[in-house]
């Protein structure tokens, strides 16, 4: 049984060592910057998948939890602190490691959040938020849940639109690297490409593999009873709402995480991230990929994600995303992965309609 | 093993259940017969804490649990077979089953699982049968069948029964109503609510007739079936038609 769920991710790990292989044989490493941005928003998209495919509960917010861990960091890691050195809260953070010093595009000496300190803010922010938003929101349900999260979307797209700490329109630049191990840093450097791709994608493969674990215990079949039956799962016992909210602070989690490494790894961040858009585009992925299909999702969102970074979707970006979400509900809800082409050419050919069966 | 005191229930502002007060013995099949929106649902969704009762109280096994969550009632062994039976449907037949015994799962080693599942396959051949296929496709009856044999997988002394005969064919009907019976012969207490008062009144030992959200009549299956007011609103008997022919 065990087996039978890990072999996939095996099968995953391989796909991705073999992939950085055949892009430096064939001298196309240029692709694995933008397989790496790829992976974050899997990242992003595996938490969505959880809480979407498997709780039965939408988020169109997801892009804003994703803002929340990238702009925090980066905020804390390019805000000078030098005018306040005196006051005590940041001495006493200087004093234990918190802060360092780094010149500025100018030369001169800025004193800021170490990147680590920065990211554990922003993620434990980003948790916090979901913890506090999630309890109230997720009574909702149905349209009246989406409507609410795309509140809360539209609130973080407008707050760090409007923010000029938080650079306005511009977003914020040149957020230092991330050095996680002396040996590994998240950075846009071209010597680091490789790293990075490991890094991201090594980051998917920990939250799959987290997220299959979930899936296949006693909490994934209580999960996948809220979706089928809310009231019933209810009567057999199971807090439901307990377990909703879980699954919301999980995936938002996963998603401010995304946020941390993409900033650090593209060196800023811009409103753009906390658009409602990518929220929608975050559904449409998970959607696309077959709701309750984890693999489906993370493939359909390297694959979508990486068209989309290369530019093939040109200026009509956004519309293919809803495009997308149009032709899928209406054509094959349960995912592209779970299209049944045999049956369905069968179908074509006798002329009769088998879905009635 | 149940008693009730004065129970108010509602949904926001609105108040179904007035001063509702019953009791069943352990060992009973209590009915509660009453038509389309008299509180019948109401009523077994808050003694199970799917809603939280107003005022009132309702004793369970010497424990007040009027205000307790659902999960701690299933816990203390009173379990509710919903109404409309609500399996999941996009999971297996075993899955369900594995579900109703959630509660019990964490606290108890795995043999006990299995011998619960055993359990209710002895109740319900067909179950075994479909053990892989999706509740989903199972039909009304199989569907009621799984329903009550989940609820069974949390050792449920008492189990409340919303319905169970809603939708089904009167022969499917037949047979889960002798395997409420039979349930009652293994030592379980039944406590069932139903629209269908002439099928439930045959195998209960006592029944409470609701109105409105009151109980304005109760007494034995008997006493009930022989009542003229019981006759003419839920056993479809025409008394003046009847008095002058």
């Amino acid at each position: 049984m065990r087996s039978r769920i890990y072999l996939p991710l095996l099968i995953f790990i391989a796909a991705l060592i073999g992939v950085q292989q055949i892009t430096s044989y064939t001298g196309t490493a240029y692709y694995l910057t933008q397989l790496t941005m790829a992976a974050y928003y899997c990242l992003v998209i595996v938490g969505l998948c959880l809480m979407i495919g498997y709780a039965g509960q939408i988020s169109l917010g997801h892009a804003g939890f994703f803002a929340i861990g990238g702009y925090l960091s980066a905020f804390l890691t390019t805000y000078d602190l030098t005018p306040m050195k005196d006051d005590r809260i940041i001495s006493f953070l200087a004093k234990a490691g918190f802060l360092w010093t780094r010149e500025d595009l100018y030369g001169g000496q800025m004193l800021i959040f170490q990147p680590w300190a920065a990211c554990i803010a922003a993620v434990l922010s980003a948790v916090l938020i979901a913890y506090v938003i999630g309890g109230p929101v997720l009574k909702l349900k149905g349209h009246y849940l989406a409507m609410a999260t795309l509140g809360f979307g539209t609130i973080v797209y407008r707050i760090v639109l409007g923010m000029t700490a938080l650079g306005g329109a511009d977003g914020l630049s040149d957020v230092p690297p991330f050095k996680i191990l002396p040996f590994l840093e998240v950075s846009g450097e071209m010597s680091d490409r490789v790293q990075n791709y490991y890094i991201a994608w090594g980051l998917v493969v920990v939250a799959v593999f987290l997220s299959l674990n979930l899936i296949h215990s006693r909490i994934g079949r209580a999960l996948r009873s809220i979706h089928g039956a809310e009231d019933a799962a209810n009567a057999m016992g199971i807090d439901t709402a307990r377990y909703k909210l879980y699954t919301f602070v999980l995936s938002a989690a996963f998603a401010s995480v995304a946020g941390v490494f993409l900033t650090h790894y593209n060196g800023g961040i811009g409103p753009s991230e906390a658009s409602i858009m990518k929220s929608v585009r975050y559904v449409a992925i998970v959607a696309v990929g077959g709701m309750a299909n984890l693999w489906g999702a993370v493939v359909m969102g390297t694959l979508l994600n990486f068209l989309s970074l290369r530019g093939y979707f040109g200026t009509y970006d956004d519309a293919v995303f809803g495009a997308i979400l149009i032709v899928i509900m209406l054509f094959v809800p349960r995912g592209l992965l779970h299209m049944d082409i045999v049956r369905d050419l069968k179908a074509l050919l006798s002329g009769r309609d088998e879905e009635a069966v | 093993m149940l008693k009730i005191r004065n129970l108010d229930s509602g949904y926001g502002r609105l108040k179904v259940l007035r001063k509702v007060s019953m009791h069943i013995a352990p060992g009973e099949i209590v009915t509660i017969i009453g038509a389309n929106g008299a509180g019948k649902t109401t009523l077994l969704n808050t003694i199970a804490g799917l809603l939280r009762a107003r005022e009132g109280e309702i004793i369970f096994d010497n424990r007040d649990i009027s205000r307790l969550p659902a999960e701690k009632v299933v816990f203390l062994g009173c379990s509710l077979v919903p109404e409309g039976r609500q399996v999941f449907a996009s999971m297996t037949v075993k899955e369900n089953l594995l579900l109703g015994g959630y509660i019990r799962q964490r606290r108890e080693r795995k043999g006990a699982m299995k011998a619960g599942i055993e359990k209710v396959y002895g109740l319900f051949p067909i179950l075994m049968e479909r053990e892989k296929q999706l509740a989903g496709t199972l039909s009304g009856g199989e569907q009621q069948m799984l329903a009550i044999g989940r609820s069974l997988m949390a050792q449920p002394r008492l189990v409340m029964m919303d319905e169970p005969s809603m939708g089904l064919a009167p022969l499917i009907v037949k047979n889960i109503f002798s395997i409420i019976v039979r349930l009652r012969e293994e030592g379980n207490t039944v406590l069932l609510v139903e629209q269908n008062a002439k099928a439930s009144l045959a195998i209960a030992d006592r029944g409470y007739v609701l109105e409105t959200g009151r109980i304005v009549l109760q007494g034995t299956s008997e006493e009930l079936l022989m009542n003229k007011d019981v006759q003419r609103a839920y056993l479809g008997r025409d008394l003046d038609v009847e008095m002058k022919i």
